[in-house]
């Protein structure tokens, strides 16, 4: 899911750049004022995490790979708004030091792997989770349901910004300029890879280690509040 | 926190395995396959694959040479460096983060 430069147009990256650019600063308040100070290396281990579990590429039957991205997890366990810190450090230190996911394109994937999979797979467990307690079966579940959801959505949108490129931008010969695949062929393919397999990752990824670190650090391991920040 | 240090390790460690699946990432095609498939580089992807340059592209290590060894070691060096950068890089922004917080309780603000 990390988009190379080049395949989306200058205008789509400087698009949603600037949409990040708000979010980030969001991020950074909500951090700053809620985030337990016992809790920045927890945050900063989560990045690596998600750094380390995204190298894990897994064949998909069509003959491309997919990965898990570990964000759903962060967000459960410090917050969504600390997902988004950690999540793009490890994506722009792969982008600047492996080459994985372009430096231009930064934003975009930024925008998908570290907003839309961890807000949405944050909210999908909040929605499932209910009264359960955490380490709960039912906090399990509604774990992997989150890390499910939450990759598949973050897929869906980083398809459909594949998917416009041909439809927006052509060179004087008719030929794309930038990725080739309009949304009839990017959504299938995205959402193939994800809904058979990366989504299944994802969900065991971030209940399976939830389960142990709740009940390894529970004094530790709380979402910071995700609304506060501003109403003091 | 030592056994989520250990837990990381052992993480880093399997990352080879990660590295065994054969294919490219949908939509992350390099120049050789974009011409395979379509017999042309879109221009946009031409003009931007040659800007940047990695210092270790595709999580590999330069000085260790070519071959499926080097490959795999160059992954899980590149599963170092990297989790050194990033626990850093992280770790560094939150203690940022925290020290303008301490100021502004001391209201020295700006």
């Amino acid at each position: 899911m990390h988009i190379p430069d080049g395949y989306l147009s200058p205008s789509t990256c400087l698009t949603l750049g600037g949409v990040m650019l708000p979010v980030w600063y969001r991020a950074s308040a909500v951090v700053k004022k809620h985030l337990d100070v016992a809790q920045i290396p927890f945050m900063a281990m989560g990045a690596v995490f998600a750094f380390l579990i995204m190298m894990f590429n897994v064949p998909i039957p069509d003959g491309t790979t997919a990965h898990a991205v570990g964000g759903v997890l962060i967000a459960i366990a410090l917050g969504p708004w600390t997902a988004v810190i950690a999540v793009s450090v490890a994506l722009l230190i792969q982008a600047l030091v492996f080459g994985d996911g372009g430096i231009l394109a930064f934003g975009a994937n930024a925008f998908n792997m570290a907003c839309i999979l961890p807000f949405t797979g944050y909210y999908t467990y909040k929605l499932l989770v209910g009264k359960a307690l955490p380490g709960s079966t039912r906090s399990l579940v509604a774990a992997a349901v989150g890390g499910y959801v939450g990759i598949n959505l973050a897929a869906l949108v980083a398809a459909v910004e594949f998917g416009i490129q041909p439809l927006l931008f052509v060179a004087a010969d008719g030929t794309p300029l930038y990725s080739p695949y309009g949304l009839g062929v990017a959504i299938p393919a995205m959402m193939t890879a994800h809904l058979l397999v990366a989504g299944f990752v994802e969900g065991a990824v971030t209940a399976f280690v939830l389960k142990y670190v709740w009940k390894s650090s529970p004094e530790l391991v709380r979402p910071v509040n995700e609304i506060a920040v501003g109403g003091k | 926190m030592r056994r989520y240090w250990i837990g990381l390790l052992v993480l880093a460690i399997l990352t080879p395995l990660g590295s065994l699946a054969e294919g490219t990432a949908w939509g992350e095609w390099g120049a050789d396959e974009l011409t395979t498939m379509f017999g042309y580089i879109p221009q946009g992807i031409e003009k931007a694959g040659s800007w940047w340059t990695a210092v270790c592209p595709d999580y590999s290590m330069s000085f260790l040479g070519a071959g499926k060894m080097a490959d795999k070691a160059g992954y899980f060096l590149s599963a170092v460096l990297g989790s050194g950068l990033i626990y850093t890089v992280t770790l560094l922004y939150g203690k940022f983060l925290r020290r303008t917080k301490s100021q502004s309780v001391f209201g020295q603000k700006g």
